[in-house]
Order: structure tokens, then sequence, then C-alpha cells
């Protein structure tokens, strides 16, 4: 029983120093004494800035501000399976640091900008794909669905087998608003047509960094004769259009930035037929001068396709033949006549 | 126990060798980190002193001390099977489906918080059991192997959470996130207030898991018996030792620990089971047991160790360093441990059989030295 004790006793011992010592010391944020003038910070989601998608797409908006403003913008990435304290602590570390405003790109930033941002009440946070409250808070959330159904329309008169597909790296609410976009776009064009629809992942964020897996559902769905495919996966996607490409006559379409100007993947350019693209460069572009200029703004704001927040590429004109039936689209969607779910 | 036993010269080599090992691990793994850095062009010096300075900040030691709570839970989770030679994989889906479940069922109630708290808990554990009993029951009627059952219902444990977590079903809509209903706040679990933030009161779950693992296996005859079996099946049954009886109940007790991983999130940050719930906690609970070596204290060490390096991974990003290199050092610090105790075991032994040897030939000496004698 002695031995007992004396276990029982280290491990009270060791709590109690563990627990008191916690408490002393000097904090990081006490020993910083920065004036938040440091330029943009931006925290990336999974996949990092070269992902040919949404965080590269966010990183060229910054890098636009900063040789325009003269400031260096600081960027810093994400591991798979973090968890909230690990983005709170790069936001409050970004903060810390100086970095004004501090942008976090991705919707799982949402919960943890809102609780940094009551800590740093001088500094702005914006963060893309969420809308978390706070006065110092920026949401920018993009019109997905519009810009799909577009995608949709495009793939419709595009396919000549009849069939088309939809890849989403995760199965949540955001990629969803792709795939409904995106099938009613197909389905009001043509109703004849089959639209496939899968996800790489049911919940699991490796589904925006996960090339293979997608590179894998691509194949199949090339071997079930679709011709038109929609990948909607972050840096994943590229797995997808690097299948494609090697099909004869069938075309992907790409998401977030322009994919035919990537430089990434310059070699299967031609076959990537067009992109969704989300603004998320001119949406960070224009926060970080807005900041710069001393009007901070706050609130949500959603980039849509009547401002141009969203928009189909049309770089390597292989469109140009169904430009009028897009341009005729994107009008009846502008004007009210077509409302596109944001839900499947 | 021995009168004044307390550092008899075995015990006192055994705490030698077993400090040994790990210091020999860690000196290796700076050294072989060091020289990677060294290779890409960067100042190890640098970076070691960067971290050492941010990682030993007030917030830096609360943010260490509750990322490290879960990682020893999870830890606690893989030992006890490794304890018996029983590989647990399976501890990411269990902790999963266990935190889903619980979160469903703590949204569901409102009942005074000194009740739902331990009913949240015991679902978590419960729901942990039989996602890995599922497992212990094939390894044991069937004599299916558990690593490959631990993966498959890890991919099911996905699949299952994923068909649920969806808006009408047993989730609920915010913006990008779907989350379970939220636990109400009078069921969130305690915290210790500090100068900075908060110290998660589930450091004390852990602290009682870490002392009721080393009470059971090292204390009781359910222990002797497991770890029985883990040296050698033949032996223990041969000597009374229910085989498949210790094998379910050994997968029952990793996976209602196992239970538990989630919740210091649940109860303590999150309040919901969302699709921003942590992953892949089981798969860091193997690395840390491993470092840990299956050692109730030494999972606490190698799980603040885990805590502290990606604490200060993101400092090294601002300094330059890319903040790979924390994944690099992780990998690395796992590599030498394996490493390192097999070449202490080994040492350990030649230098048990010099010493028998020696007192051998004393006894043998001395033995001769009497027969002259009586000669």
């Amino acid at each position: 029983m002695r031995r007992v004790s004396r276990f029982a006793a280290t491990v009270a011992i060791a709590a109690t120093l563990a627990l008191t010592a916690s408490a002393c010391g000097e904090s990081s944020t006490e020993s910083n004494d920065n004036e938040g003038d440091k330029g943009p910070g931006i925290a990336f989601d999974v996949g990092g800035r070269d992902d040919h998608s949404f965080n590269e797409s966010a990183a060229t908006g910054a890098d636009r501000a900063g040789e325009e403003l003269g400031v260096t913008p600081e960027f810093q990435t994400a591991r798979s399976g973090e968890t909230n304290a690990d983005r709170v602590q790069r936001l409050t570390a970004l903060a810390n640091e100086g970095y004004n405003p501090v942008i976090g790109v991705g919707y799982l930033y949402g919960d943890s900008i809102q609780q940094v941002a009551a800590d740093f009440p001088d500094t702005t946070f914006g963060v893309v794909d969420a809308a978390p409250e706070g006065d110092n808070v920026y949401g920018m959330v993009f019109a997905e669905h519009e810009v799909s159904y577009l995608a949709g329309v495009a793939a419709a008169l595009k396919s000549e087998t009849g069939r088309v597909g939809f890849i989403g790296g995760v199965d949540n609410p955001l990629i969803q608003k792709f795939q409904a976009g995106f099938v009613q776009g197909v389905t009001e064009t043509d109703p004849d047509i089959d639209v496939e629809v899968d996800y790489l992942y049911a919940d699991d964020d490796r589904g925006f960094a996960d090339p293979a897996k997608a590179s894998e559902k691509a194949n199949a769905m090339l071997g079930r004769d679709v011709d038109v495919i929609y990948t909607a996966a972050g840096s994943s996607g590229s797995g997808s259009v690097e299948q494609v490409a090697a099909v004869e006559g069938a075309w992907a379409i790409g998401v977030d930035s322009d994919q035919y100007q990537q430089p990434g993947l310059a070699e299967y350019q031609d076959s990537i037929l067009t992109s969704g693209v989300k603004r998320v460069d001119v949406a960070v572009e224009d926060l970080i001068t807005a900041v710069h200029n001393g009007e901070a703004p706050s609130g949500v704001h959603e980039y849509t396709l009547a401002e141009d927040g969203v928009e189909l590429s049309t770089s390597g004109g292989f469109i140009d033949d169904i430009q009028g039936d897009i341009d005729a689209a994107t009008q009846r969607i502008i004007d009210g006549e077509t409302t596109v779910s944001d839900t499947p | 126990m021995k009168a004044g036993g307390f550092l008899t010269e075995e015990r006192r080599e055994k705490l030698v060798l077993g400090g040994a090992a790990p210091l020999l691990a860690l000196v290796t793994a700076m050294a072989i980190t060091s020289l990677v850095m060294l290779l890409t062009g960067d100042n190890p010096f640098t970076a070691f002193s960067v971290m050492l300075d941010f990682g030993i900040k007030s917030d830096s030691q609360v943010w260490i001390l509750n990322k490290a709570i879960p990682y020893y839970l999870s830890a606690v989770a893989v030992a006890i099977g490794f304890r018996m030679n029983l590989f647990n994989i399976g501890v990411d889906g269990q902790y999963r489906v266990a935190a889903f479940f619980a979160a469903v069922v703590g949204g569901a109630l409102s009942l005074p918080g000194f009740v739902q708290i331990p009913v949240i808990l015991l679902v978590a554990m419960v729901c942990g059991g039989i996602w890995a009993g599922i497992a212990g029951y094939l390894k044991a009627t069937r004599g299916v192997s558990e690593v490959i059952t631990t993966i498959m219902l890890n991919f099911i444990a996905g699949s299952l959470i994923a068909y649920f977590l969806k808006e009408g079903r047993l989730a609920e809509r915010e913006g990008n996130i779907v989350h379970t209903p939220d636990i109400p706040g009078s069921s969130h679990f305690f915290e210790f207030a500090t100068s900075v933030q908060p110290i998660h009161g589930t450091v004390l779950l852990a602290l009682l898991i870490g002392v009721a693992y080393w009470f059971v296996l090292s204390r009781t005859r359910f222990g002797f018996d497991l770890r029985a079996v883990g040296r050698s099946e033949s032996a223990a049954e041969a000597s009374g030792v229910s085989v498949t009886r210790t094998v379910v109940t050994a997968m029952l007790l990793s996976g209602a620990v196992a239970g538990l991983v989630g919740m210091p999130t649940l109860l303590n940050e999150s309040g919901n089971y969302g699709n921003d719930f942590p992953e892949g906690l089981g798969f860091t609970g193997i690395a840390i047991a491993l470092l840990g070596r299956n050692h109730a204290i030494g999972m606490g060490f190698a799980a603040l160790l885990w805590a502290f390096l990606e604490r200060t991974g993101t400092q090294l990003e601002f300094e330059g360093f890319d903040q790979e290199i924390v994944g690099v050092m992780q990998g690395i610090i796992v590599l030498s441990v394996v490493v390192a105790y097999e070449l202490v075991r080994r040492w350990g032994v030649r230098r048990q059989q010099r010493l028998v040897g020696e007192k051998l030939a004393r006894a043998r000496k001395s033995d001769n030295d009497q027969a002259e004698v009586s000669a």
C-alpha cells in the first residue's frame, strides 16, 4: 500500500506544480508591443498557398495589394486534422505580431476568428467562406451556386456522351452549394443529361488535399462515359484534371481560380473547359486596401454573380461558341428570373 | 516491500536505464533535425531558441497543457492494447463515434450539470467500448486480426457519422458548418482560471485515467493476466488465464478510454460535434504511446512534448522557418525512440549477463577457496 500512496502523492504534487506553473511567467501577448502596422497576415486552409485553387487566389490578392501599398503579407499554412485550438493560436500569433488585417481563408476559421477578434479590438479580421459576428470582423462569402449553375450550362452544352460528373472534396454545406448549382444548371439546360455526383470524403478535411483520390474518382467516371467533370475540391482538383486530360474529347471544369492560367496545370490546360471562379483575390485585395486606408469594413458581404464576385472564366476560348447561352443564363440569374438553389 | 528498498541497486539501475533511453532518443532527434536544418540552410540554434522562448510563455504553457489532454487519453487507450500485444489502430474511429453520440445525447438533454456531465461521459465510454468491442469480439471468436478490423471500423465510423451529421437528421446547420445541437452551458466541464487563458478541467479526467491505468495494469489480477497474455498467449492459457476473455475485456477498456478522447474538446471547447471536430487524435496517440513506452508518466511527458512542438511550430514560421520542420522533428523523435529503446535494452541485457557472470565466477571462486581450505 505504501507504494500506492507514494505514487498518488507524486501525481498530486506533479499536478499541482503543473497547474500553478501554468499561471506564472510572462505571456506572449505581454512581451509584444507591436503597433499593428506590419501589413496583412493570411492564414491558409489545408492545401497551402499553392493549391491552384482558393488559397492561391487569396495569396494573389494579398500579393497584389502588398505590391500596391508597399507592404509584405505574411502567409501561414494549416496542417490536415487541425483543431480549433491550432487555428486560434495561428490567428492570435498573427494579430500579436502586429499584422492587420488578419485573414483566415476557409470556413473552418469561422469560430476561431470570432474568438480571437474579441481579444484584439484594434485589428480587423477577415474570413473567407464564413459569416462570423463581431465589430472588427468581416465575413466574405460567395455565391458558388450561381457560378456553378453557369458551369452546369456549359457542361450540358459541351457534353457529347450525355453524361457529366461532379466531384466534391468533402460532403459539407459549402461544397453542396457547388453541387446544387451545377446539377440545376445541367438539368435546366438539357433534362436528358445524366449527372453523376461523387464526393472524396464524407467528413474529413483531407478531401481538399488528396489529388490521388480525386484522380481515382475521375478515372471511374471517365470509364462510365462521363465526358465533362466539374471538380470542387481545393488542391485535390489537380488529380481530376490530370485524369481528364488523358482522355481525348473529355473536359475538366476548374474551380475557385481560373485553372487554365495556373502554371502548375499548364500541361493540361487544353482540357480545361472553363473554371467557376470565386474572386477571393478581389475580396482579399479590397479588404487589405480598405484597412490600409483606415476604412475597415465589418459585417458579412456576399460576392454574387451580379457584382462579378463570382464568374465563369473564358480563357482558352473553349466556350466562345456557347458564350451567348452563358450570357443569357447569367442575365436570368441577375434579373432574378432563375433562382439557383444552394442546397441539393 | 523490503525495508528501505526504494533505491536498491537494481531499482537504481532500472531508473537509470529507463531515463537513458528517452534522453538518448531526444539528443539523437535534435542532432538529426539540426542536420536537416543545416542542409536546408537554416540555423538550428536560432530555431531551438525561438521554440524554447515561445514555449515557456505563460499562455503557451496553458495551451500546451490543454492540447496534451486528448493526446494523453488517446495514448492510454492505445497503450492498454499495446500491453497485451493488441494493436488498436481504431482509437480514431472509436473516439469520433463516441464523441458524436455523446454530443447528440448531451444536446438533447437539459439536466443539471452534475447529472448530465457523467451521463455524457458514460455514453462516450459505452460507445467507444462497443466500437472497439466489435473488433475484440471478432478477434476472440473468429481470430480476425484486430489491425484489419479496427482500420476498417475507422472508415465505417467516418461514414456513420457523416450519415447522421446532416441537417434534418441529428444535426443543424450554421453557415458552412453542420453540427449537433449545442450542449447547454451548464453541462460544460469546469475550468481553472489563470492569469491568461483558463486550463481545461478535463485535465483531472486525464490524471484520473492515468492513475487508473497504472493501478489496474500493475496492481490487479486482471492487469497481470493482461500482461501475461501479451508476453505469451500459450503460457498464459496453460496457467489458467482465459485468453478470449482477456482480449475482449482489454479491447472494451481500450475503447472506453478512447471514448473519452473527444471529451476535452466537446465539454471544454466546442460544445457540439460538427464537421470542424478534430480528427486523427487516435493516430497521434499511437506515436505518443510509443514515445512514452506505455508508461503512465512517460506518456504524460510525451503528450506534453508533442503539444510543445505543435505550439512552437507556428512561431517558427514567423522567423522564416518552414513549420514542416516540426513534423520532421516529431517523426524523427518517434523513430529515434524506438531505436534508442532497443539499443538500451540490448545494452542492459548484456550488462546483466556480465554482472550475473561475475557473480557466478565469484561464487565458484569462493567455493574453490573453501574446498582448498577443507582439503
